[in-house]
């Protein structure tokens, strides 16, 4: 069981990766990953509201959604319990822990409309839904809860990684119509690619199928 | 925006080339990516995408008046999540395989910067008529983007174009453009040649992503 978190975990984080891989979160990663702090705080909220978010709408898809046979509700449900969550934290934060929020507090209206906290929450019932017939719920809702975990870890690698990309990237000098935006993607191509080279890496790593 | 009248035309040409969703205003970028590795799957992103477009500005307009400001945000999130679960059952009925190859992406046009931005930005202000038009003229210009750049990604990456073959076998198919790597790079190449053009007819505006984090502090302070 823990070879298996650990293989989600990590598959979650390189092989896996949600913004060079999966192209989950893409806004956020070309508009906040212009300063190392930045990054991190942004990447922090994620992953704070990635584990808050699957740990709310897990149980309500296999208990609610699912026996009364409204699978079809899931997204109208799934983005209204984040946007609710997100208002949430944010009014608890400010209320209860003043320092978080003065560091996280700017990046939290962004991450409603964030489609990496919609796309974990969706594709970890995909993934793991069908696992509560086979290993109970308890087990399930570990892997899940692990697996929205090492996607907010594997957002945060990205985009700390690239912040320090970028800051070499704007010191140089490209031709006058790749600069900006377009420098910056190709950038990513470049960064992306080298996240190719995990492929397979997990299974061998921690010889499981996944 | 509200100044003068703009013609019915010129609301509906808006956003094929003026305000082009994904080349000039930059939003929208994760599904662009995502979409574009076939050309068939950039087809029905774009159907997918315009329609849901469309029924959200008419409603949304249509409820402008009715709509409190304090919670409009989620209104047009319930609005938008509505005809995105109308779109996925209709797919999952009639479309199997494009359903499948969109994946979670589908679910995904919910929160689609280009969707909430046009209605926070047009149909909130506008009559129904005009944002309709002004969805029509966004989803067109979201779609010929996505095309191009799919058919860009699966010419050079399998060497065919909507399944039909275009490269003949000889020529050396560039794998890496189907990939995550590629998607990124086009898109780069793309917007470069963009940048390029909009020099030349002196139309060079700023492109910022849409969750800037200078325009954030900005709206902070």
């Amino acid at each position: 069981m823990l070879v298996k978190l650990a293989a989600i975990f990590f598959s979650m984080i390189l092989v896996n990766n949600y913004v060079l891989v999966k192209f989950y979160g893409i806004c956020p990663f070309l508009g906040v990953s212009k300063k190392l702090d930045s990054s991190v705080g942004m990447s922090g909220a994620v992953i704070f509201v990635m584990f808050m978010a699957t740990a709310v709408t897990f149980p309500i898809q296999i208990f609610i959604l699912d026996p009364a046979g409204l699978g079809y509700l899931q997204t109208i449900v799934f983005i209204l319990v984040i946007a609710v969550l997100v208002q949430f934290i944010e009014i608890f934060l400010k209320k209860y822990v003043v320092a978080l929020y003065n560091s996280l507090g700017v990046y939290l209206p962004l991450i409603t409309t964030n489609c990496c906290v919609l796309a974990v929450t969706i594709l970890v019932v995909d993934d793991y839904g069908a696992d509560v017939a086979a290993l109970g719920f308890g087990a399930a809702y570990i892997e899940a809860l692990v697996c929205s975990i090492g996607a907010g870890v594997g957002f945060m690698l990205a985009m700390v990684m690239f912040s320090g990309v970028r800051k070499r990237v704007e010191a140089c000098d490209p031709p006058a119509p790749f600069k900006g935006l377009p420098i910056t993607l190709i950038a990513a191509a470049i960064t992306s690619l080298s996240f190719m080279g995990f492929g397979g890496i997990v299974e061998n790593l921690f010889n499981v199928t996944l | 925006m509200a100044q003068e009248k703009k013609s019915k035309v010129s609301i509906l040409t808006n956003g094929i080339i003026k305000e082009n969703p994904v080349l000039r205003l930059v939003l929208g970028t994760c599904s662009t990516l995502a979409v574009t590795t076939a050309v068939s799957s950039a087809l029905g992103m774009g159907a997918a995408f315009t329609f849901v477009l469309v029924c959200a500005n008419i409603i949304i307009s249509l409820l402008r008046k009715v709509i409190p400001g304090k919670v409009h945000l989620p209104c047009y999130i319930v609005i938008i999540a509505g005809f995105v679960t109308i779109v996925q059952m209709f797919m999952q009925a009639y479309m199997e395989s494009l359903y499948n190859a969109l994946g979670v992406f589908l679910p995904l046009i919910v929160v689609n910067c280009i969707i909430l931005g046009r209605a926070e930005m047009f149909a909130c202000k506008n009559s129904v008529v005009d944002s309709a038009l002004d969805g029509i003229g966004m989803g067109i210009g979201y779609t010929l983007t996505v095309v191009l750049m799919a058919s860009i990604r699966e010419i050079l990456g399998s060497g065919t174009w909507l399944g039909f073959k275009v490269l003949p076998d000889s020529m050396a198919k560039i794998g890496i453009m189907t990939q995550a790597p590629g998607a990124f790079f086009c898109f780069g190449l793309l917007m470069a040649g963009c940048v390029w053009l909009e020099t030349k007819l002196d139309a060079r505006i700023e492109r910022k992503s849409c969750c800037d984090i200078d325009n954030l502090k900005k709206e902070a302070e």
